[in-house]
This record gives C-alpha cells, structure tokens and sequence, in this order.
C-alpha cells in the first residue's frame, strides 16, 4: 500500500491514500512498519497524514493502535493529523480520539513532535 | 430519569399545549426512543403465533415476560417454553428462579445450548443460600436439550442454528429462520477485527438477516485495548458486520451498565451517523434495545 513517506529533519510523514478496511489493513501495517520500527526515543518522530484517507476501518484502526502501542514502548512519538471531516467523525465515534493524538493540520503536527522538522518543513 | 421527564416537560410548558391531539403528537416528536433503556439482562422472545413460546437467553428480562404469559392466560392452560441459550453466565440465566411458569405443574421449559453443564448451572442458583425454592421442588417439567453448532435444527416450527463465540467459557449466537425472517441472536460475542476468516464467518452468520440482536457494550476503542479479551464487542463492529452480511437491521445489546439513559441515546445518535457515513448501498436500519421493545418483522 501506498503511504507516500517523505522525511523533514528527525521526523517522517506517511500519508495513506484512499480506504483502509479489512481487505488492506494488512498491507497498510506491512508498510507503516519500517517506520514504526524507527519511531523511538533516539530515532525518528512519525507524522500520519490523514489528509488522503476516504474510510479507514475497525482494521485499519487496530493498526494505528499496534503503531501507536509500538511507538510508546520504544519511548518515540507518533501522531496523527489533517483528518477530513468524516475520517474526524469516525476518529470521535470510535473514541480512538482517545488512544491517538490527532492535531488538525501537518504544521500543527510537526510543530508538536519537533521543531527543527517544522522549520525543515517550511523552508522546503 | 427525572431529568429527562423535568425536560421534557419544560419543551411542553414551552410549546403551550392546548389539546389533547397536541399533547399526543408532542409526545410522538419529542419522545420517540423510551424515556428509559431499562436494566434487565438479556431475554429475548421471538413470537412467531404459535401457541408455544419462544426465547433466547433467561436474564432477569424473563421474569417480567413470565408474569405477562400468566396475564394472557391464567394457571389453567399448560404452555410450552423453548429457550436457547447463549451461555450460562450469571446475567444469562438470573431470571429463570423469578420464572412464574416454572412453578406450574403441566408447563414444560425446554432449554436449549451447546454448553456442558447447563443443569448444573441452573440447579445451582436455585441451592442454599442463594434462593428458597430448590430446583428440585419446581412443579414444571423442565428439560435440558444439548445442541451441535454449526448444524441447522428444526424446534418448534423453526429452523435454527448456532454458531460458537468468543467469550470467557464460550459463548453461542443463534440463527432462526421462519417463513422466509431471519432473526440472529449474538450477545456476548467479542470480535477480533484482525482475524479475517473469524470476520467472514460471522458475515456468514449474520447474511441477509432482518434482524441482527448484536452485543455492543463498548466503543471500538475500548473494544480493541484496554477492554481487549472482556469478551464483548463494539457498535461499530456490529454495523460493519451487519452491512457487510447486507443485514437489514442492527439492534445493538447488552448495554454497557454504567452507561445512563442520555449516554445510550449519544451513543445511538453517534452509531446511525456511523453507519451513514459508512454506507455502501442500501442502508442499514439502527436501534438500540430497551426493556419491553418490540420489533415486527413485515
């Protein structure tokens, strides 16, 4: 699956594009997990763009979870942000808003989880 | 409650209500889901007109169904109870001492599932120090019938089968089928949203049912981490299974208790809009189980 990574400073962005459901969750997982395994206290911040994101379901969700759990146990950070209105209405339906910070935008993101990524960010 | 009913009836001081058609459509506008969600546990009866009776599961839900089956017809006219049950958790099976039909001589209880052990439970509750009446004394005939899953049954004029579940000592949802309705009964059900064969098999179970009575006591969040292994599932679930199995209706069960009456209606509100924007084709109808609903099958 098509995630899109591009690395500003210390951090990376993934962007997934289109539906995630129980048909590609798997896939989804395969592909954020190279970034996920470097998403630790001495290695990268990792930024999900959720910008491109048309549906994404209980499966894709468990995935942001495993990603999520796996990033706090390495003492990295991992947030989300950019949610359209219905990946944000599905965010607060299923509560997930609760296990995964999500910021409005991808500056709002970067500025949160490293400043020197922002500024890399901007200049570019 | 009360703050509901002192709401309510400030909307009316407000709306100035002058008649009685007024107060009516009122009531029909302002109060279309119960003014309470109630707390029983799980009974449900399914009434197909026959002169035998029907039921999934003997939560404490059965002790007012009794009383209204006494209502109806009195100690005189020996009736017949066909129960299938889900599991033998205590919330599942509370009801059956409050029971009244069990303590009338002529009535048969059959009760049906797929557990070892199912006398035993129910003999159980009925010992010292728990309850006066020892099973022993109950003047009903009361018969235990083990059932295969997975096999197609035919028990008083139904079609009926069980599929197993994934809940502490198992659990079993039930397909029935009569003159062409589906009803499927899956309470206490916990999904593995990662296990796609699990997933289709439920799919399976649930395909092109008119009714889907699903176990939905915790949002997917919880579902999924800090309440993962409880052994229940989510109301998001339960919409994605029930619109892939292209199921007609989803009443969502088994509230979580420490929900209120306005949690349950939010949660209501928040799962129709889920399944809004999450439909692929034909809509999915979307309720949320009270004491005493009633749903008719066309």
């Amino acid at each position: 699956m098509e995630i899109s990574p591009r690395r500003f400073a210390d951090t990376v962005i993934v962007a997934p594009e289109g539906r995630v459901d129980s048909a590609s969750s798997e896939a989804f997982h395969a592909a954020l997990t190279p970034h996920s395994n470097r998403c630790a206290a001495d290695g990268d911040r990792l930024v999900l763009d959720l910008s491109r994101l048309s549906y994404i379901s209980s499966a894709g969700l468990r995935v942001l979870l495993l990603v999520s759990k796996q990033a706090k146990a390495q003492g990295g950070t991992f947030v989300a942000c950019s949610p359209t209105p219905v990946i944000a209405e599905v965010f607060r339906i299923t509560q997930f808003q609760k296990l995964i910070e999500i910021l409005p935008t991808l500056e709002q993101a970067l500025a949160r989880v490293s400043p020197s990524a922002l500024a890399a960010f901007e200049s570019a | 409650m009360r703050k509901r009913v002192v709401e309510l009836i400030g909307k009316a001081v407000e709306a100035k209500l002058s008649s009685r058609d007024e107060v009516e459509a009122f009531v029909d506008r302002e109060c279309p889901a119960p003014l309470t969600y109630g707390g029983c546990s799980s009974c449900v009866q399914v009434d197909i007109g026959s002169d035998e009776y029907v039921l999934c599961d003997m939560g404490s839900g059965v002790r007012a169904f009794g009383v209204d089956v006494l209502q109806r017809h009195g100690t005189a006219k020996p009736n017949t109870f066909h129960v299938f049950m889900s599991h033998l958790h205590w919330d599942h099976i509370m009801g059956f001492p409050f029971f009244l039909p069990a303590y009338i001589p002529a009535n048969v209880v059959r009760i049906y599932g797929c557990h070892d052990g199912m006398e035993e439970a129910f003999r159980r509750q009925h010992g010292a120090p728990s309850f006066p009446v020892d099973f022993s004394q109950l003047p009903a005939r009361i018969e235990f019938v083990r059932l295969a899953p997975d096999t197609t049954h035919e028990i008083a004029g139904l079609r009926v089968r069980a599929m197993r579940q994934r809940h502490g000592g198992d659990s079993y949802g039930w397909r029935i089928e009569h003159g062409g309705r589906i009803l499927v009964y899956s309470t206490d059900s916990e999904h593995r949203v990662e296990d796609a064969p699990a997933m289709a098999a439920f799919v399976d179970f649930f395909r092109d049912a008119d009714v889907v009575v699903f176990d939905a006591m915790y949002s997917l969040a919880d579902a999924i981490s800090v309440k993962a292994d409880w052994g229940h599932s989510s109301n998001v679930v339960g919409v994605e299974l029930c619109q892939q199995a292209r199921a007609k209706h989803l009443v969502m069960f088994h509230h979580e208790p420490a929900c209120d009456d306005d949690q349950l209606r939010a949660i209501l509100a928040e799962t129709r809009r889920f399944e809004e924007i999450t439909r692929d084709g034909v809509p999915l109808e979307v309720s949320s189980a009270y004491d005493g609903m009633e749903i008719v099958l066309g």
